[in-house]
């Protein structure tokens, strides 16, 4: 075990009655690292996300996330990691401004701390006209942009992205990807779960969960060659089909 | 502390801007309390009677003078003939017919007795109950100023006093009850669907991710209604005063107290209701169907519980707003402290705690 994996996976298992969404996968996560956690719909990747960010308990195995174990250290694990949700993470009827600083607050963010970040958050984000709108009124890929922002305000090591892109435009998503390189250089661990194929191109290591397993887990490069295939979205086809 | 404080500037501006909430938080509750007190009541004023009198004399021509007088009654016709009740009632402006039979004084002279019938539209029944009543006792009232001065062997006469509502005023009783029923509403549904819309959103997800902890997530929910809650009961109680001049008769604070204490068990409620529904529309129709419907009908806030069948009386116990009807009415019209409503306080207590420790254990389950 490598002293700065920043998310460390054993076993995990959750079973809901007799049904196994999550069955006995195991990974571990490096700092600085975009992963990818790709898996059709129901493959129990929300499940084991869930699980990594302390809001399900496993039923068997264990994980640590920023060094800190999922269930017994849920709390500690919460204050150092940030979310994002595929459906949208922030209040539609709250402007930016005060979005930030309510989820700058419920971090425990200080007033000043706050200001300071969302200045330079507006600043990058090119937001200053903007943030006394509410923001329902913005596009969507804007939204997701502050969302994602929003997720990093309190410095988390680890973020995690579930389907950060759904629904959004190439060139948004393009935007989006960018941020997360740029957070990723930081130091900032990445764990996305998408369905775009192309997206898990960007990522440096993917793993692949069909019917609640890892059934590849690798460099998009490496998983390329072992499949002989020149696209992940036909590796994803191939392991997806065999399993059938 | 300063996080709560964000939580609840939040949740304020999540009221504030959306007008629906607004206005059932702040429109309904006067409107309700202006439509119970002024529309509907049980008294009646100035009813559309007609006549029939068949003898015209000196004691048919005095009884219709002091109905015609009092307010109760506007005399709106008189007819010849017993065949034109019927169609008098159909054409539906008139609710009683009263029919003096023939040779009324000579009948009361010679045969120390006379009749008059009265003939009430019975369609709406409590409406004709009153009106007979009302026309009985102004009978009464003419026939013991004959009697004066004349011995009668024997004499029975009641004396009625309707203690702490001397003037029947029904207003006096749906205070009570429509501020139950608002408190009820306000608190219980308004926090069920706006935990409920976090769920449904999916904001209450990145909420469970923050290092806030469940409980504080719901009391950073909950606060902002019991403050809201508490300007409406005080807004009810101004309304009661000044517009309906209402009297409380108790003290003040305990009033507030009390309140405050429902508003608690409703909130209590209303998370008990978010925990077992996913979307906003089972909130609401949780809490309208299984919240509003039981305080209207078994609170005895409308309909006495105490003439109701046995297994509703016993269901009835079950409903907090029995309870606190009881201790309003206590308070309010009786002026009674707490020494005469402890026990009605200790019950509802109970049940707030009850919700708590349920909502707890459903919250729980929920997070699994």
């Amino acid at each position: 075990m490598a002293k700065d994996n920043m998310i460390q996976v054993e076993n995990l298992t959750k079973m809901f009655g007799d049904f196994t969404a999550v069955n006995n996968i195991s990974f571990e996560v490096g700092k600085g690292e975009v992963f990818g956690f790709l898996g059709a719909n129901g493959a129990g990747k929300t499940t084991a996300m869930k699980m990594l960010i302390g809001i399900s308990k496993p039923t068997h195995g264990a994980a640590t996330v920023a060094g800190y174990n999922v269930l017994t250290e849920a709390e500690l694990v919460k204050r150092n990691i940030g979310y994002m949700s595929q459906r949208f993470s922030l209040y539609n009827d709250l402007t930016i401004k005060e979005n930030i600083v309510f989820f700058g607050g419920i971090y425990g963010l200080s007033s000043k701390d706050i200001k300071e970040k969302s200045q330079t958050m507006i600043n990058e984000l090119g937001l200053h006209d903007m943030t006394n709108s509410l923001v329902g009124s913005l596009p969507l890929g804007w939204k997701q942009k502050v969302a994602f922002s929003v997720a990093l305000l309190h410095n988390p090591k680890i973020v995690f992205l579930d389907e950060p892109t759904g629904g959004v435009d190439p060139i948004t998503r393009r935007q989006f990807w960018e941020m997360i390189y740029r957070e990723a250089n930081r130091g900032v661990t990445i764990f996305v779960t998408t369905h775009y194929m192309d997206e898990a191109e960007y990522c440096d290591r993917v793993s692949i969960m069909v019917a609640g397993k890892i059934e590849a887990l690798d460099t998009p490069k490496n998983l390329k060659s072992q499949f002989r295939v020149d696209s992940m979205n036909q590796v994803f086809l191939k392991l997806a089909r065999n399993i059938e | 502390m300063n996080r709560f404080i964000g939580f609840i500037k939040k949740e304020f501006y999540h009221i504030l801007r959306d007008r629906r909430s607004l206005f059932i938080l702040f429109g309904m509750p006067i409107v309700q309390v202006m439509l119970f007190g002024f529309a509907i009541t049980n008294e009646i004023n100035n009813v559309d009677i007609a006549i029939l009198d068949h003898s015209k004399d000196v004691n048919t021509k005095e009884i219709i003078n002091k109905i015609a007088t009092s307010k109760y009654f506007s005399i709106k016709g008189f007819i010849d003939h017993e065949d034109e009740i019927e169609s008098t009632f159909k054409k539906g402006k008139i609710k009683a017919v009263l029919n003096f039979e023939k040779d009324f004084s000579k009948n009361l002279v010679t045969q120390k007795k006379a009749t008059v019938q009265i003939v009430t539209d019975a369609t709406d029944p409590n409406t004709a109950n009153t009106i007979s009543n009302y026309v009985g006792s102004i009978l009464k009232n003419y026939q013991q100023e004959l009697n004066q001065g004349l011995n009668l062997p024997y004499q029975i006469v009641p004396q009625t006093r309707m203690v702490f509502n001397p003037e029947l005023k029904s207003v006096y009783m749906f205070v009570p009850g429509v501020m139950t029923i608002i408190l009820m509403l306000v608190s219980a549904m308004m926090t069920s669907i706006s935990i409920t819309k976090e769920k449904e959103l999916g904001t209450m997800e990145i909420l469970l991710v923050s290092p806030l902890n469940p409980i504080q997530v719901i009391v950073g929910k909950v606060v902002p209604y019991i403050l809201l809650s508490i300007i409406n009961a005080a807004v009810i109680i101004l309304l009661s005063i000044f517009v309906f001049k209402m009297p409380v008769q108790g003290s003040l604070f305990l009033l507030g107290a009390e309140s405050t204490l429902f508003i608690v068990n409703a909130l209590s409620l209303g998370i008990l209701i978010s925990t077992i529904s996913s979307t906003q529309q089972t909130a609401m129709m949780i809490s309208l169907m299984g919240l509003m419907l039981p305080v209207i009908l078994l609170s005895g806030f409308i309909f006495p519980i105490s003439s109701m069948p046995l297994p509703l009386q016993l269901i009835s116990n079950i409903i907090p707003a029995k309870w606190f009807i009881m201790i309003l009415k206590g308070i309010m019209l009786k002026g009674v402290g707490l020494a005469y409503v402890w026990k009605e306080t200790l019950i509802l207590i109970g049940m707030t705690i009850f919700f708590i420790v349920l909502s707890v254990k459903k919250y729980k389950i929920r997070l699994e």
